[in-house]
């Protein structure tokens, strides 16, 4: 049942339906897309976009929705890909990874979309990816999950938006220990999420000559955190912390409370803090911290032509809050993704000379043929090595230190520093 | 035979005829809606027809989807063990949790369940290690098929659900006729009444629960084979109040509710996640709506008025 | 840290948890008290509180102290007239059915959490505390056999939050005092020792049950004003208070009130407390389970009287 051509499928399913004589006609017809054949050249690719608009993820989806938006108005604007103008589908996955299984198969089989798109919660892509390949839909996520480089997910899986988890935590151990201390006590919240940091740091920090003298699990639903504190050993030198959700703002007050004037450096993933103002109550305890950014949220002094374009294209001021409400932060550090990985489905498609759902398997080999993506209009947020065999891509990362409420990057990781080795070959399974 | 096996084969009949007649993707919906209409009869068992109102059954759903899918990704055992494992697991699960709940009664027991449950998702989470806690797991590709059938499939996965659907269907058919259904009834209705005319009234509701443990266990240890993925989100609270709304929609206590339920929700919530963002707001007018309009449910309102003889 | 601080912390901690826990818990058990049905909805009226807390503080404007003083008035009252509109308009109709209750107020619990999704967005955002300093705690050592005071690192606790849990007691006295000194109050217990009877005295009883109904929700909202500068408000925050409050007034025995603050202590402390010696998820787990046992044992609760 797989809708390798849409066009027989549709013939056979209306001849089913007048044999067997049952009156679902006006359902069949409703959903099968009349039209679908004789307008295929000239009618949109269409772009199922998973999209996290209810549910915990629901500040990441809607930028993620906006930057896609931008993505997709500037492909059109410039003529749309292979000469046809460019459809975003978006559905709901509602952060839950059975909806989100659902939302592609609607993608598939319903919307006839040709490639899906989207979200960043790694369980919804878990939940989803099984899915995809069965329905042999190309699935484009920007996720920063280690799912798709560790093998678990398949080939018509692919992430070349964005550098996973395990790369982006990797790449800070150096600079921590050259620059902020040896001794690190981490605190992370104590699901898969969480572990990954704890075990892909450790491992990278103690090859740097560190060692973690602590590591602090705090259960998922914790409120509220200052009884965990006194776990801290006295001889930290840095803390490391990647809460998330919507205690986080709790999280970095209490440890403000707990330390009062004199704490040691601290060292956290901007995921916790995305979407949240930086001048919001009880963040100004970290003032003079460092965070790791997957793209500088503030405007830098040297500013790249590219991120200002992209900027104004999204909407996005200067403080990475949207043009029209000051107050409506961004998730900068990740939404570039989407800009990125449309531009990545546009280049494979046009080097596949993409015409139909026919041509996925093609598509998904020119990806896999890609490799060195220069920094530029299509990749602002910095130059990009794609993987074709794990379907990863890896990048630079960012590292900002808080001055006056701002985020002043101080540190650029080259592309090296985020290798590791393949855990996986995509391309010797078939399509 | 009698007209509730009629009804009940003519609903397997009408389902096998669905796949050939709809578009893929409504036909895709039914295999997840029969899933989740197997969850919804072994929850309807016991609160439907033994008058257990439990807020804990996502614990044996999750029992049967980590019993099958830990054991193949870990163990790779193939998928027809592991099915049985699973059955074992949500078996043990629910007979341990029912020996416990069932000494309290009414609110008491619901927030027990609720309680066993919350541990259990919660210990999903903390064995990170081999569940992927939140994240989740993939059930290798390969590794789902039994007798040579590819269940990743549309058409494999699509009569496997319609099978488990017609065994657990026919099943609870035969025993909500049968001594035993009947007893539960009788239980439901006035338990005093039932201990007074001798039936060892604590041992069938353990039973009853049990066996609705080990159907929700069953389609848990399904989703995950026919969709490919066993998560801890299938264990938190929301996957305790599904199986309920399904019921109350339908209509507890009647064969078919189950199904009804689990189909009208599905599409209400895929339609309505087109007009809006909060669709789960629909949800609750349909749950407050019922409640004030509809108690018994769309079934149990048809029982009552002229179709005495639904099952 | 040495154990000694470690635990004091973890015990003051443990008292602010148990003073929201106890306004919350206490609304839940008054309605459970005078009218026998279980409000899944709570922790939502608890949600709707921090959150309009939230619109008050920032429409004002003001000092966050005005705004912290006018969210605690505004915010428990609308969320009090919500309530008792949706007794009105529901519960009333089904005439207070146990089970169908349930199920209604989880329909109301998704109606509240979607349509707060659909108008305040699914961001936490922050009220700012009407003042907050960190006061830092002595400790004692006993240094060549003589009693000597020092400030251990870390141990400390900020104005704010000794003024929730003063608060928060504060509340409680005054409503016991309103049940117990007031003719409001007489009427309520009246109703919850015996409605029918209550009824052919004259009380207007379904008037007294949309009041209680609203007052219950209004303790939440209550408790919410007093937790957001310490949390913030989020659309999904009710989830957690409604299974501690449901854990509280089962422990305490079901609408037993003096059982529920003693029931709220206890939790709210003991979560602080076994973090210290547990790894903390574990400690959930089991914690989860003991109270579990408590209800399977003595469903009657602690101080609970024994079901007839």
């Amino acid at each position: 049942m797989t809708e390798r051509l849409p066009a027989r499928g549709l013939l056979d399913r209306r001849g089913a339906l007048k044999t067997l004589g049952l009156g679902a006609g006006a359902l069949a017809a409703s959903t099968a897309m009349p039209g679908f054949i004789q307008a295929q050249s000239s009618a949109p690719i269409r772009i199922g976009f998973q999209v996290h608009r209810t549910g915990i993820g629901a500040s990441y989806g809607r930028w993620y929705d906006r930057t896609s938006q931008a993505a997709v108005k500037r492909i059109n604007d410039a003529g749309g890909i292979n000469g046809r103008m460019v459809e975003l589908v978006p559905e709901d996955d509602g952060t839950d990874p059975k909806r989100g299984a659902e939302v592609v198969e609607k993608f598939a089989t319903q919307s006839k979309c040709d490639v899906a798109f989207g979200t960043l919660f790694s369980h919804v892509v878990i939940g989803s990816a099984p899915r995809a390949g069965e329905l042999k839909l190309p699935y484009f996520v920007v996720s920063e999950g280690h799912h798709v480089a560790s093998g678990m997910l398949n080939r018509y899986t692919l992430q070349p938006g964005i550098t996973d988890v395990k790369s982006q935590v990797q790449a800070m151990a150096p600079f921590v220990s050259q620059n902020l201390g040896k001794k690190v006590c981490m605190i992370f919240p104590d699901f898969a999420f969480g572990h990954d940091h704890r075990d892909y740091f450790s491992k990278a920090f103690e090859a740097q000559g560190g060692t973690i003298n602590a590591k602090i699990a705090i259960p998922p639903t914790e409120t509220s955190f200052t009884k965990y504190f006194p776990q801290i050993p006295r001889d930290t030198e840095v803390i490391y912390h990647v809460m998330t959700g919507p205690a986080v703002l709790t999280f970095v007050k209490e440890l403000g409370e707990f330390f009062g004037p004199s704490r040691p450096e601290l060292f956290g993933f901007i995921d916790s803090l995305e979407a949240v103002d930086m001048s919001s109550p009880g963040l100004e305890f970290l003032e003079g911290s460092y965070m790791w950014e997957g793209n500088p949220r503030y405007a830098q002094a040297d500013q790249t032509e590219y991120d200002k374009a992209y900027r104004e294209a999204v909407g996005v001021d200067d403080n990475g809050a949207s043009v029209s409400d000051g107050k409506d932060v961004s998730t900068y550090a990740h939404m570039f993704g989407c800009w990125e990985t449309l531009n990545i489905i546009k280049a494979g498609m046009e080097a596949s000379g993409y015409q139909g759902p026919d041509d996925r398997a093609a598509l998904i080999e020119a990806v896999e043929a890609m490799t060195d993506m220069p920094e530029g209009m299509d990749h602002p947020q910095g130059a990009k090595r794609f993987n074709g065999k794990t379907h990863q891509v890896f990048g630079h990362q960012y590292i900002s230190k808080v001055e006056g409420g701002r985020m002043n990057r101080v540190h650029t990781t080259s592309i090296e520093d985020t290798l590791y080795e393949d855990e996986v070959d995509y391309t010797t399974q078939s399509f | 035979m009698g007209r509730g096996l009629v009804l009940h084969l003519c609903t397997i009949a009408l389902l096998a005829a669905a796949f050939f007649v709809l578009p893929a993707y409504h036909s895709g919906n039914l295999a997840r809606i029969m899933v989740l209409a197997i969850y919804a009869m072994g929850y309807n068992l016991a609160f439907g027809y033994t008058g257990l109102l439990s807020l804990g059954h996502a614990l044996f759903f999750a029992a049967g989807m980590y019993g099958l899918s830990l054991a193949m990704t870990h163990l790779a055992i193939p998928a027809l063990p592991a099915l049985g494992l699973a059955l074992v697991a949500a078996g043990v699960v629910a007979g341990i949790t029912g020996a416990l709940a069932l000494r309290t009664r009414g609110v008491a027991f619901m927030i027990v369940t609720l309680m066993f449950a919350q541990a259990g998702y919660l210990t999903a989470l903390y064995f990170s290690e081999w569940t992927r806690g939140e994240e989740g797991f993939v059930i290798p590709q390969a590794m789902r098929n039994i007798a040579g059938i590819d269940l990743s499939g549309e058409t494999g996965r699509y009569f496997a659900a319609l099978f488990l659907f017609a065994v657990v269907l026919l099943l609870i058919g035969a025993l909500v006729r049968a001594p035993f259904g009947r007893t539960l009834i009788a239980i439901r209705e006035n338990e005093a009444r039932a201990t007074m005319l001798g039936y060892d009234v604590q041992r069938l509701k353990w039973i009853a629960l049990v066996v609705s443990g080990m159907i929700s266990g069953l389609a848990g240890a399904a989703y995950a084979l026919l969709f490919g993925y066993a998560g801890a989100s299938f264990a938190a609270v929301p996957y305790s109040i599904f199986p309920l709304l399904y019921v109350l929609l339908g209509g507890a206590g009647t064969t078919l509710g189950p199904l009804i339920g689990a189909v009208f929700m599905f599409y209400l919530i895929d339609l309505s996640s087109g007009l809006t963002d909060a669709y789960m707001l629909v949800a609750g007018v349909v749950l407050v709506a019922l409640t004030l309009f509809l108690p018994q449910g769309i079934l149990g309102t048809l029982r009552k008025r002229g179709l005495p003889w639904l099952p | 840290m040495d154990f000694g601080p470690h635990l004091m912390l973890a015990m003051l901690e443990g008292a602010v948890a148990a003073a929201i826990l106890a306004l919350t818990a206490m609304g839940l058990s008054v309605v459970f008290g005078v009218m026998r049905v279980v409000n899944v909805a709570h922790g939502e009226f608890y949600m709707l509180g921090a959150v309009i807390a939230w619109f008050v503080a920032t429409t004002l404007g003001t000092h966050p102290a005005l705004g912290f003083v006018a969210a605690l008035v505004i915010a428990p009252a609308l969320v009090g007239a919500l309530a008792a509109a949706a007794d009105k308009l529901i519960l009333q109709r089904i005439d207070y059915d146990p089970e169908r209750t349930i199920v209604a107020t989880i329909g109301l619990l998704y109606i509240i959490q979607q349509g707060t999704l659909m108008t305040f967005g699914p961001d936490a955002r922050p009220v700012e505390p009407p003042f907050n300093s960190r006061i830092a705690l002595p400790w004692y050592e006993w240094v060549d056999g003589k009693l000597s005071f020092y400030y251990p690192w870390g141990l400390s606790i900020t104005s704010y939050k000794l003024f929730v849990i003063a608060a928060a007691a504060a509340i409680l006295v005054a409503l016991w005092l309103f049940m117990t000194r007031t003719r409001a109050g007489l009427i309520m217990r009246a109703t919850q020792q015996d409605s029918q009877m209550a009824q052919a005295f004259g009380i207007p009883v379904s008037r007294v049950y949309a009041l209680v109904f609203g007052l219950g929700a209004a303790l939440a909202a209550m408790g919410a004003v007093l937790v957001v500068p310490i949390q913030q408000a989020h659309y999904l925050m009710g989830a957690d208070p409604l299974l501690l409050s449901f854990i509280v007034v089962i422990i305490g025995g079901l609408g037993s009130l003096p059982g529920t603050v003693i029931a709220a202590i206890l939790i709210g402390m003991s979560d602080g407390v076994i973090s210290v010696f547990f790894s903390p998820t574990l400690a959930k787990i089991l914690a989860t389970l003991a109270v579990a046992m408590v209800l399977v044992f003595r469903p009657q609760g602690i101080l609970g009287k024994k079901a007839h």
